[in-house]
């Protein structure tokens, strides 16, 4: 019997994660046998991992009780250092599509103009190639000390990181759309606003998209350090917080939904490259 | 005066010179075809009437005005049909129409779309993008987009090049009607003699380049209305197919120098 590649794929996804949730449990179970443990260690990690029984790891089921716990209770909010994984999440998730969306206001109009004007392309392209290697998590303390606000230099982090994919495949995009579009409004005397709406903008469309879906990554993977360094909110910040509280079970509740967010942005950017896309 | 007058036409890239003093004229309802082979700046001759590019000398005059720029006076069928992907068929030609007349409303767009869709015998396919089209049905919509803002002058650039035989004699024979019923003043390249004899009335042969020109024009001897099925039954058909398949393949080589040698023969005898 043959079945399907998609279903033969998903029963060795399930298999996989199977052997890799058994292995973990296998290495996590109880010693039994009595381990010396530093005093000072012990008092800090808890009483379990002074026992010495068991290890400080969690087991997958712990991870699993944890998950349910925060699923059950994902928008509580108890004060600075105690609130639900959704409630920071929502947090991050909002600082990176303010920064994302400042980012492509001024990096889209500023990758037509590039993009259409070959002097402007050899002007700008010096800077932006100094610009866009340098960690946005550089930028930090200039933003702390100008902005003077660290909620608005989280976002202001976001921005610069995405600005860059964003502004170089626009001006790609719109350098690259084919003579013979552009010939065809030439002769049709269409005028340069229309142009550049109704011609440029659908024949670059996929190439801004890829650049969009580069730029939300990149700002997905920088706001996790951004908010481990200025603190307060968001999930970047709730996973330093449970690192603080050695609650390693949190930590990896935090990792899983930073990993479920990430693909679920790509995801939908994805999907909007699919529909701006056209068939040749 | 004739509607089209081209006057001492040249186009160099630097030093090297791609044709020089292309005269000719085109008189108002006409349809004439150049021939000649690659790289002799057919499509060049084109885009100067289209006002894509600059000539380098000369002058081109439409209707009593010089051609300088693009303008929707004269419709351009492109060579690679030049359809945009993410529009259907109505919404090229539209695209074509609402740019002619801005200021009509959606209904008078769409039933000059429909008009010229009929025409171009594309019913029903109206809502499919380009890529769902055959090579065949995409230079349609090319042809309909062209004719469809109804311009002074139509140029096509070797519109049949890409399809096969079968396609192009549909195709041709549809050009052909439309033409005879829309008066259409036409400038076609083509490098298919069959072609321009079945669809010119007139026929301009191009030498080779560098420094081609424009060595004769041939006036189409076959009666009208023509069509492909009897065509070759003209007794002129031969003959004149002949003169231009000679020139095709042995002439068009030779051209200048035997100009050079006329020009000097007659210096010796002044």
């Amino acid at each position: 019997m043959k079945l399907p590649l998609r279903l033969t794929a998903a029963l060795l996804s399930a298999l996989l994660l199977a052997v890799g949730v058994g292995a973990w449990h296998l290495a996590t179970l109880p010693t039994g046998g009595a381990r010396v443990v530093d005093s000072e260690y012990a008092r800090l990690v808890g009483a379990q991992a002074a026992s010495g029984g068991k290890s400080a790891f969690p087991a997958p089921a712990d991870l699993g009780g944890k998950i349910v716990e925060h699923l059950r209770q994902p928008f509580y909010d108890r004060g600075p250092n105690d609130k639900g994984i959704g409630l920071q999440l929502a947090y991050s998730i909002g600082r990176v599509a303010l920064g994302f969306l400042l980012a492509a206001l001024v990096a889209v109009p500023a990758g037509f103009l590039i993009g259409m004007s070959p002097l402007l392309h050899r002007a700008l392209d010096p800077f932006i190639q100094v610009l866009k290697p340098i960690s946005p998590l550089a930028w930090m303390p200039l933003a702390l000390f100008t902005l003077k606000d660290s909620d608005v230099s989280a976002v202001f982090v976001i921005f610069v990181c995405s600005i860059w994919p964003m502004l170089i495949n626009t001006a790609f995009g719109v350098a690259s759309v084919r003579r013979e579009w552009l010939n065809v409004a030439l002769t049709l005397e269409v005028s340069p606003f229309r142009k550049a709406l109704a011609v440029i903008l659908p024949a670059a469309a996929p190439t801004i998209l890829t650049g969009m879906r580069i730029s939300v990554g990149i700002a997905w993977l920088v706001i996790v350090a951004a908010e481990m360094l200025v603190g307060g909110t968001g999930i970047g910040y709730f996973v330093w917080n449970e690192w603080n509280n050695l609650s390693i079970a949190n930590i990896l509740c935090g990792i899983l939904a930073i990993g479920l967010v990430g693909m679920a942005l790509d995801v939908l950017f994805a999907r909007l490259q699919r529909a701006v896309t056209f068939p040749e | 005066m004739s509607f089209l007058q081209v006057q001492g036409l040249a186009k160099r890239y630097g030093a090297a010179n791609v044709f020089e003093a292309v005269d000719f004229t085109m008189e108002k309802g006409e349809f004439v075809c150049v021939i000649g082979h690659s790289g002799c700046g057919k499509t060049t001759i084109l885009n100067i009437l289209a006002g894509l590019e600059e000539a380098s000398g000369g002058v081109v005059v439409m209707d009593g005005r010089e051609v300088a720029g693009p303008s929707l006076e004269r419709g351009v069928v492109f060579q690679g049909h030049a359809l945009m992907p993410w529009l259907s068929v109505m919404g090229n030609i539209a695209f074509a129409v609402e740019s002619r007349w801005p200021a009509w409303n959606r209904v008078q767009v769409q039933t000059q779309c429909r008009t010229f869709i009929d025409m171009v015998g594309l019913s029903g396919a109206e809502h499919k993008k380009p890529a769902q089209l055959s090579g065949g049905m995409k230079q349609r919509v090319g042809i309909a987009r062209a004719f469809s803002i109804q311009p002074k002058m139509l140029l096509l650039d070797e519109p049949f090049g890409a399809l096969d035989a079968l396609t192009r004699g549909v195709i041709q024979d549809e050009l052909l009607r439309i033409c005879a019923a829309t008066q259409q003043t036409v400038f076609m390249i083509t490098h298919d003699v069959d072609e321009a004899l079945l669809l010119a009335d007139r026929i301009l042969l191009m030498s080779n380049g560098p420094g081609a020109r424009i060595a004769e024009a041939v006036v189409n001897p076959l009666a009208k209305p023509r069509s492909r099925q009897d065509l070759h039954h003209d007794p002129r058909y031969y003959a004149t197919r002949n003169h231009l398949l000679d020139f095709l393949v042995n002439r068009s080589k030779t051209y200048q120098l035997e100009e050079y040698r006329h020009e000097a023969r007659r210096r010796r005898r002044h």
